[in-house]
Formats: structure tokens, C-alpha cells, sequence
């Protein structure tokens, strides 16, 4: 689209209206940008409606309900960049488990908070190799793949707590989510910007990151350049795993005790925030800054829907709403390519 | 018309119903296999299987399920996806349910209703994927909630009666051993057949296995999913309805943890979920083997609480080998699809 787009851009750029149009067309093109303006405009709505959500206060709320569905999403990210249909369906499961693991290892004091912590992450990498070992080992299909898994390990957490979930957050992980800590913010936004960083880093300035596009873009170019895509795929699940139970142990420290289904909310929206952002299905397009802002507008949107309390406070018009804008904001720029070209 | 065949003349009528049945083999040799253990392991523990009773309440279970996998798979053929489908069930089973409110006399209105609503909920997932140009897992995955808040809005909790002719009817059984429900699994097996055999039944294998190939050939692209996404969301409004008709009574959730079940089904039974390939017979025989396989779990006395560990662990062993069998098949897989 864009290889014709290009020449008549240049022609237009001697008279100053036509290049700015041209800016312009291609920012509304954009998808870090519909979804940035999106999400501004919801909040801006928001906030005259209900002053409340213009303070301060309310905005870093917001922003801490992000941090968890934006962590959740890094590892999705990671996982449809890579291509092959790849989409990682289990990481709400596998976030519930690491919260489980730790909660019940944590049991609410600080002796073992590493012991516990490490503990959980290695539950989520367990998951994460199970996938990577189920789709690239016996060619099932991603999305079949890490639905099946779903099923397991909800199966495992239930064996393993019985039925009742045991024990608390750790005191220094609930400081780190609802404390003050640094300049007013919490720690987990800190954490957030941090690992954001560090996943942006590795996406584009390191080798990791250009062959996970090159694999994603094409496997077998990739191959031919002497990447091993099995073993990059198979790395991308694993880290999904693990962040997703990252974003477990950080939505344990928001909700302090665990309860069965805890993070099954993140399972279809960490891809909607993923694909929101820009990030195709079909691999090795994207990146992970589109998902933040994707993971901020889905906040932003069900907060202000909660706010509303449209037809009385019920669930069901909240729902049919969100689904609707979703549409919307997909219909903006995430759509696929005509047939006729 | 302008099929896309390139036969030079259509072979006689007696030629053409014995090709057809010859096409109606088993989708795979693993989902053969898969089906053998399920229904002799079945009828070793469960030692009623083979009575009346067993059978109409097995099937009573898998009919549902069967139905729903059904109509995913004539959205998953054409190339799509739909994660709305198990809301699609719970919107038109409440609207239906809604409608008749325990009385006799209203039921065809409200089993048309039901139908209008699962073809009308279908309608706007293939414009939106057709017409707007969506993904179709993150389009289906926005309009599961439009559905699923629609469903709410109807029946708000659970209730609605079923008149008792359905219920019992439901679980009657003809001629000694053939239970309604597997019955009725038959005519949806027969209607699929015939949609398989008409024009459109090709286009679906067309634009599933190449949309760009079916586009260059004539092949109406556009409609055809439009079209793929209703006759599926129609189906899942069938499955709605045999839902209540097993339950007795409506349930606005009743249906949204089938979506995952409805894929699992038709990739045991030999279906590539990237189109093009499989069938609805397959996704039948898959979602028979499903439904065995949790009664299997139930009746071999698995502890509760692992009893969801092993069954999810039974299933995706079930999928990784009906992956490895397909697979080796290679090349002879993708066409089958095209007859």
C-alpha cells in the first residue's frame, strides 16, 4: 500500500498543503497514533463527564490497572511477532498460576519473597516450554495449542490448591504495586516503564529482536539467513510464559489474595492491546510501544464504561459497548488487505 | 455456471451420488483411531453404554457440542474464525427461551427467533470481517462481547422454562436403540453433505484454500465468507436449542465456554484451521471423541480435583496426535478439500 502511496506524496511535496496532507494521511494510518488519539479523546470525554478522572490520583490508578494487562501483553507481543499464527491464548491462565504459587509460598511476610518469586516464574516457564514443546515440537496449532493449555493448567492450579487458594501477597510486593515510592508513582510503574524500555531495546537494537521479525516476516528467508527459527519461536513462547507471570505476581500485590479465575480478563485483551497497537496477526510487523498504548485505551475505555454506569450500573451495557468501540477503533486501521491488488 | 471445475462435461447423475459417497470417508486415520478407543473404552467402563438409556443420554450431551463444532468449522473451512460462536449460542438459546416461556404454542416463533437472531449475530461477524476487512480472531473476540452483553440484557439471570414437549421429546428413542438426538446429529450430518455438494459448498473449500486463486477465478470472495459466517452463526443458533432442550431451562453463560471446545473438536477431526481443508463430518466424530473422553474421565474415578487436569491433558494429547497423523499425510491432505 504504502510502495503507492510513496511517488505521489513526492510529487505533491513542492506546494506545502499537499506534504502536510501527506503527513497528515500517513499519521492517521498510524496505529500508535488512532489508538494514542483514541485513548486521549476517551479520557478527555471521561474527565468532563466525570471531573474525578482528570486528577492526578485517578490517572495513576489508571495507569497502575494498565501496568498489568501492558505486562501481560509484552510476552502476546513477543509471541505474534514471531509469526506462524503465533498467539499465546494461555497467558491469563499462567499469570493466575504464578499468583497462586507465590501467594501461597509469600503467606504474607517477606522471609522466602525470592524463594516464592522465583518459584512462580518457574511454574510460568513450565507453561511456556510446554507450548513452545506442543507447537513446534508436534505442529499443533498455536491458537489450538495454548487453548488446550488453558484447560491443564487451570486443571493444575486446581490440584494443587484444592479448590481454595492459599495464602497473601508479600508485604514488599504489595508496597511495590499500591505504595508511593518514587516521585508520587508507584513501583510498578517504575517496573513497567523499566521493562518497557528493556523490551523495546531488545525488539530493536538487538539480535534477538531482528530475528524475531526476520522469523516472523518470513521463516524460511530467516532460516536461509542462518537463524534457527524453531529455537526463536520457541524462545517467544517461553518469554511470554514468563511475563505473563510477572503480570501475575504484580496483579497479586493489587488484589492481595488470590482467587481462581484472577487474571482470566487478560486472557483476549492482552491480543487485543497487542493487535490495538499495531502488532499484525500475521507476524513481523509491530512492536511493543503500540501495545502500551493499546493496553492504556482498553483501560481507559472500561474504566470510563464503569464510571458511566450506563442503563443503571448493569454489566451487560458495559459489555456490549466495549465491544462495539473496539470495532471502532480496529475498523480505524487494523484491517487486512483487499483482494484486488 | 462458471464453477471453477475444469472438467469438460458433468458426469451422469448414478456417477456423480457414487463419488460422493466414496468422498464421505473418515477425515483422518487418527480421528478414526481416536474414535475407536473413546467408544470401546466408553462401553468397558460405563456398562450401560450400550442400552437405550446410555446412548440417549451420550448423545443428548454431544448433540450441542457436535452442532456447535459444526458450525465452526464452516466458518474455519472458508478461512475465519469465530470466538463469538459460544456467545452466539447463549444470545439465541436466551432469545428463544425468552419467547416461549414454557408455552407449547409459542415454541415456532420462538425457535424462529432463535434461528434469526444466531443467522443475524453471524450476518454482522462476516460483514465486519468481509466488509470492514478485520482480523477475524480479534473481530470475533469484539463482537463476543456485544453478544454476550446482548445475552445478559435478555435473561439478566438464570431461568425461562422449556415446554415439557421438548425436553421429553428430546430424550425419546425410535425404533429400540436410536436415541432423537443422534437422530437429529444425522439430518445436521445430511444438511452439511448437501450444502457440500452445492456450488457454495465448493466455494467455501475455494476461498478458504486460496482467496486470492478464488478471486482471479470468479469466485464471489466477499460473499462467500459474509455467507460462511451466517450459515455458522445459524448452526450455533441450532446448538442454542439443543441446549435448552437438555437443560430444561435458559442460562445467560450457558453457552460462552463452548468457543474453546467448538476448535478443539474440529481439529481432531482433521479440519486445518488456516481453511481450506476438512469437513463437517470430521468436527462431528471430533466433538463424539471429546465428549467421550469426559465422561471417561468421570467414570474411571479420577479425585475431583484432578479430574480438569487430565481431561485438558487427554485433549491436547488427543490434538498432537491427530497433528502427527494429518501431517504425514503431507500433500494428499490439502487436496482433498477440492475434490
Amino acid at each position: 500500500m504504502s510502495t503507492v502511496e510513496r511517488p505521489r506524496a513526492a510529487e505533491q511535496g513542492d506546494n506545502a498543503p499537499g506534504r502536510a496532507t501527506g503527513v497528515l494521511r500517513r499519521l492517521a494510518r498510524d496505529p500508535i497514533v488512532v489508538s494514542g488519539v483514541a485513548a486521549l479523546v476517551l479520557w478527555g470525554v471521561a474527565a468532563l463527564v466525570s471531573p474525578a478522572f482528570a486528577s492526578w490520583s485517578q490517572i495513576v490508578t489508571l495507569l497502575v490497572l494498565a501496568s498489568f494487562l501492558g505486562v501481560i501483553a509484552i510476552g502476546q507481543t513477543l509471541v505474534v511477532i514471531a509469526g506462524g499464527e503465533g498467539i499465546d491464548l494461555s497467558v491469563g491462565a499462567t499469570a493466575t498460576l504464578a499468583a497462586i504459587v507465590a501467594s501461597r509460598h509469600m503467606d504474607g511476610s517477606n522471609e522466602g519473597f525470592v524463594g516464592a518469586v522465583a518459584l512462580a516464574l518457574g511454574a510460568a516457564a513450565v507453561v511456556g516450554a510446554l507450548n513452545a514443546t506442543g507447537i513446534l515440537v508436534f505442529r499443533v496449532p498455536p491458537l489450538v495449542m495454548t487453548l488446550g493449555m488453558i484447560s491443564v493448567v487451570y486443571g493444575f492450579i486446581r490440584l494443587y490448591t484444592g479448590g481454595r487458594p492459599a495464602g497473601s501477597a508479600a508485604p514488599a510486593l504489595r508496597s511495590l504495586v499500591g505504595g508511593d515510592t518514587v516521585a508520587g508513582i508507584p513501583g510498578v510503574l517504575w517496573l513497567w516503564l523499566g521493562l518497557s524500555v528493556l523490551v523495546i531495546w531488545l525488539l530493536r537494537r538487538t539480535s534477538y529482536g531482528w530475528r524475531l521479525y526476520a522469523v516472523g516476516g518470513n521463516p524460511t528467508t530467516a532460516y536461509l539467513s542462518g537463524v534457527n527459527p524453531r529455537l526463536v519461536k520457541a524462545s517467544a513462547y517461553v518469554l511470554s510464559s514468563l511475563f505473563a507471570g510477572v503480570g501475575g505476581l504484580l496483579l497479586l500485590g493489587y488484589t492481595q489474595t488470590v482467587f481462581l479465575r484472577l487474571a482470566d480478563p487478560y486472557m483476549l485483551p492482552s491480543v487485543a492491546a497487542t493487535v490495538v497497537g499495531g502488532t499484525a496477526l500475521i507476524g513481523g510487523i509491530g512492536g511493543y510501544l503500540g501495545t502500551i498504548i493499546g493496553a492504556i485505551l482498553l483501560t481507559v475505555l472500561d474504566s470510563f464504561l464503569r464510571v458511566l454506569q450506563v442503563g443503571g450500573g448493569g454489566d451487560a451495557p458495559r459489555q456490549i459497548i466495549y465491544g462495539l468501540v473496539l470495532l471502532v477503533v480496529l475498523s480505524a486501521y487494523g484491517r487486512q488487505k483487499r483482494l484486488r491488488q | 455456471m462458471s464453477a471453477p471445475a475444469p472438467t469438460a462435461a458433468p458426469p451422469p447423475a448414478t456417477r456423480r451420488v457414487s463419488r460422493a459417497l466414496l468422498a464421505t470417508r473418515m477425515p483422518s486415520a487418527a480421528t478414526a483411531a481416536l474414535l475407536v478407543v473413546a467408544v470401546t473404552a466408553s462401553a468397558l467402563m460405563q456398562h450401560n453404554f450400550f442400552t437405550p438409556y446410555g446412548l440417549t443420554s451420550n448423545f443428548a450431551t454431544i448433540l450441542p457440542v457436535a452442532t456447535i463444532a459444526v458450525a465452526q468449522t464452516i466458518v474455519v473451512l472458508a478461512g475465519g474464525i469465530d470466538l463469538s460462536i459460544g456467545t452466539i449460542v447463549t444470545l439465541s438459546s436466551v432469545v428463544a427461551v425468552q419467547l416461549m416461556d414454557g408455552d407449547p404454542g409459542r415454541v415456532p416463533l420462538a425457535l424462529a427467533a432463535g434461528l434469526a437472531t444466531g443467522a443475524a449475530c453471524g450476518l454482522l461477524n462476516g460483514l465486519v470481517v468481509a466488509v470492514l476487512r478485520l482480523q477475524p480472531i480479534v473481530a470475533t473476540f469484539a463482537s463476543s462481547y456485544v453478544f454476550g452483553g446482548l445475552a445478559l440484557l435478555v435473561l439478566p439471570t438464570p431461568g425461562g422454562t422449556v415446554p415439557a414437549e421438548i425436553t421429553g421429546g428430546y430424550r425419546q428413542v425410535i425404533a429400540l436403540l436410536l436415541p432423537v438426538p443422534a437422530v437429529l446429529l444425522l439430518v445436521l450430518w445430511l444438511a452439511w453433505r448437501l450444502l457440500r455438494a452445492h456450488r457454495i459448498g465448493q466455494y467455501l473449500y475455494a476461498v478458504g484454500g486460496n482467496a486470492g486463486a478464488s478471486y482471479a477465478s470468479a469466485v464471489p470472495v466477499a460473499r462467500v465468507r459474509v455467507f460462511s459466517y451466517t450459515a455458522g452463526g445459524t448452526v450455533a443458533a441450532l446448538a442454542g436449542i439443543a441446549l435448552l432442550a437438555n437443560s430444561g431451562s435458559g442460562d445467560p453463560f450457558i453457552g460462552n465456554e463452548l468457543t474453546l471446545g467448538s476448535i478443539a473438536a474440529l481439529v481432531i477431526g482433521g479440519t486445518r484451521l488456516s481453511g481450506g481443508a476438512g469437513g463437517a463430518g470430521g468436527a462431528i466424530l471430533g466433538a463424539i471423541v471429546l465428549t467421550l473422553i469426559q465422561n471417561l474421565v468421570f467414570f474411571a474415578g479420577v479425585p475431583t480435583n484432578a479430574r480438569e487436569l487430565v481431561n485438558g491433558a487427554i485433549i491436547i494429547v488427543a490434538i498432537a496426535l491427530a497433528g502427527l497423523l494429518t501431517a504425514r499425510g503431507g500433500t494428499s491432505d490439502g487436496g482433498r478439500g477440492r475434490s
